[in-house]
């Protein structure tokens, strides 16, 4: 299994966001996207879920299928590409077990459901405690766990995470990142963007750099920590 | 007392009514952020469909010889014309909305008023400018309870209204079609990310609306069996009324603001003369609104408003 992105271009009323980016992602990988805000990190993931729209000439290619022949709900039942967006966009007026249940909504297949629910709650014991409670009455930490957890559900092939460290705690987020390690080792590929770099390159195999729309670095997540370009704009010298 | 509860048992029918359609305006705003302005109109519809089921019905019945009970024949109309009418209600999602979906909500708006007068002026059109009467399905039994007059027309009314409005619950609240319902009305956007396509959903909320719409229409016909092409302008229009007083989106305000503008209507037909109902009631709406401006259950919408 293999993303393939070629020369992925967005605009958004004009403006062009991405410049025709190239980026490729192996089954069972790690790979992380970092940058500063604004340097189409999260367009760049919004446009493999097919939230926006794509200018003519850009490629982008999962297990052999032409992504761009299939509309975003079809993305997630269809390929099982899975897509934790920027905010999380939990239904803040549903209970965890319907967010979650909600997650499995294109889904037929009951045991594999109720196998999928269980392995949640043994990554994520607290959602487990939680799974009366309107999800947007949860914590931050709890929030992203839910999401994740949706994504899971949903489609697991790929997932695509924006920002999972956003808002959490320290120690929450070392614990967020063992956790998606542990959904990796399952057979989940993943795809993460991070404005906290340091910790997105210990966690990841491969890194991307972004600048304004384009990729200007790729490489080995150790050797994006050791280069010094990297060092002095996003890893705080 | 006894004339006050003579008027009560009035305003519980003329409010079911009010919040059978008000319903249908609720449940399409809480999902798609607009208000479907045809919804009065497919109300009409589905009274016309329900004046064909039911002739077509009793025609069956005398060319088999096979008379059948009233009643029975009533139940199958206000099935089969609310399984009918929501057939309505889905094309008009898919002609008239699917494509404005990106557009201005008020080009919506417009669409909506323009499917309306192509409902009226279309009916007028293919059925002519005389007014049908609705068949008597079932004779009315007058029934007079510590002075109150009750019949069992309205007691059917009421019963039957009661029990769509809690069955529309329970299928929003246990169903996972229900469910995604409530997804879309919190973050629209939000729904295709968990697999569900918006052009399913969207569909089944205008046939649950119209549906309603429709049981409606053939309840209404029981009490007031005159149909004709304009039926559902005013009728529509103060139902809209009621779902605004419920709270935009919110489903059990435009249930309960439905009875509450029936109360109010048939309440002040009752103090003041009835040519200055709709004066009267309709001024202590404003008030209300101007003291709530959400209604009874409405949020003030910040980020997800699509208007």
């Amino acid at each position: 299994m293999r993303l393939v992105i070629r020369n992925l271009q967005v605009s958004y009323d004009k403006i062009r966001a991405l410049h025709g980016i190239d980026l490729t992602i192996s089954q069972g990988e790690i790979v992380c996207i970092i940058g500063a805000n604004g340097a189409g990190k999260s367009t760049t993931l919004m446009a493999v879920s097919r939230m926006v729209p794509v200018e003519k000439g850009s490629v982008m290619e999962f297990c052999g299928h032409d992504l761009l022949g299939y509309p975003p709900e079809k993305v997630v039942s269809e390929l099982g590409i899975s897509h934790v967006p920027e905010g999380r966009r939990l239904f803040g007026n549903l209970t965890v077990r319907e967010n979650l249940t909600l997650a499995a909504f294109a889904r037929n297949d009951k045991a594999g459901i109720a196998r999928d629910m269980d392995q949640v709650f043994t990554i994520f014991p607290r959602l487990q405690e939680r799974i009366s409670q309107l999800s947007g009455t949860l914590s931050g930490g709890e929030q992203q766990m839910l999401a994740v957890g949706r994504a899971y559900i949903s489609g697991r092939k790929l997932m695509l995470l924006d920002e999972p460290s956003m808002g959490l705690a320290p120690l929450l987020m070392i614990s967020m990142f063992e956790a998606l390690k542990e959904i990796n080792k399952s057979g989940t590929t993943i795809l993460l963007v991070e404005q906290n770099a340091r910790l997105a390159l210990k966690f990841a195999r491969r890194g991307y750099v972004m600048e304004n729309g384009n990729i200007v670095m790729e490489g080995e997540a150790m050797e994006l920590l050791d280069n010094p370009d990297v060092k002095k704009a996003y890893l705080g010298g | 007392m006894q004339l006050f509860l003579q008027n009560m048992v009035n305003a519980m029918q003329w409010g079911s009514f009010y919040a059978l359609i008000a319903l249908g305006y609720s449940m399409v705003y809480s999902i798609l952020m607009l208000f479907n302005f045809a919804h009065g109109d497919i109300f009409m519809v589905g009274s016309y469909i329900g004046f064909g089921v039911a002739t077509a019905l009793l025609g069956l019945t005398v060319a088999f010889n096979f008379p059948l009970p009233g009643w029975v024949i009533l139940v199958f109309t206000i099935i089969l014309s609310m399984f009918l009418t929501s057939f309505v209600g889905m094309f008009i999602e898919r002609v008239g909305y699917r494509p404005l979906r990106d557009a201005p909500r008020a080009s919506a708006a417009i669409t909506g008023l323009m499917i309306g007068i192509i409902l009226e002026t279309g009916n007028l059109a293919l059925l002519g400018a005389e007014r049908l009467s609705f068949p008597p399905l079932i004779d009315t039994v007058i029934f007079t309870v510590g002075g109150v007059h009750l019949t069992n027309k309205k007691i059917l009314i009421v019963g039957v209204s009661l029990a769509m409005m809690y069955a529309l619950h329970v299928f929003i609240q246990k169903s996972k079609w229900g469910m995604a319902m409530r997804a879309m009305s919190y973050d629209f956007q939000a729904v295709p990310l968990m697999g569900i396509s918006i052009n399913k959903i969207a569909p089944l909320t205008f046939a649950i609306g119209s549906g309603l719409a429709a049981g409606a229409g053939i309840l209404y016909s029981l009490a007031y069996p005159v149909l004709d092409p304009y039926m559902g302008v005013l009728l529509g229009w103060k139902a809209f009324v009621a779902a605004i007083l419920g709270g935009r989106g919110s489903i059990l305000g435009a249930a309960l603001a439905g009875f509450v503008l029936g109360f109010i209507e048939i309440f002040s037909v009752w103090i003041f003369p009835s040519t200055f109902r709709d004066v009267i009631a309709y001024s202590i709406i404003l008030l209300i609104l101007t003291i709530r401006p959400h209604g009874f259950f409405g949020q003030a919408h910040s980020t997800q408003l699509r208007l």
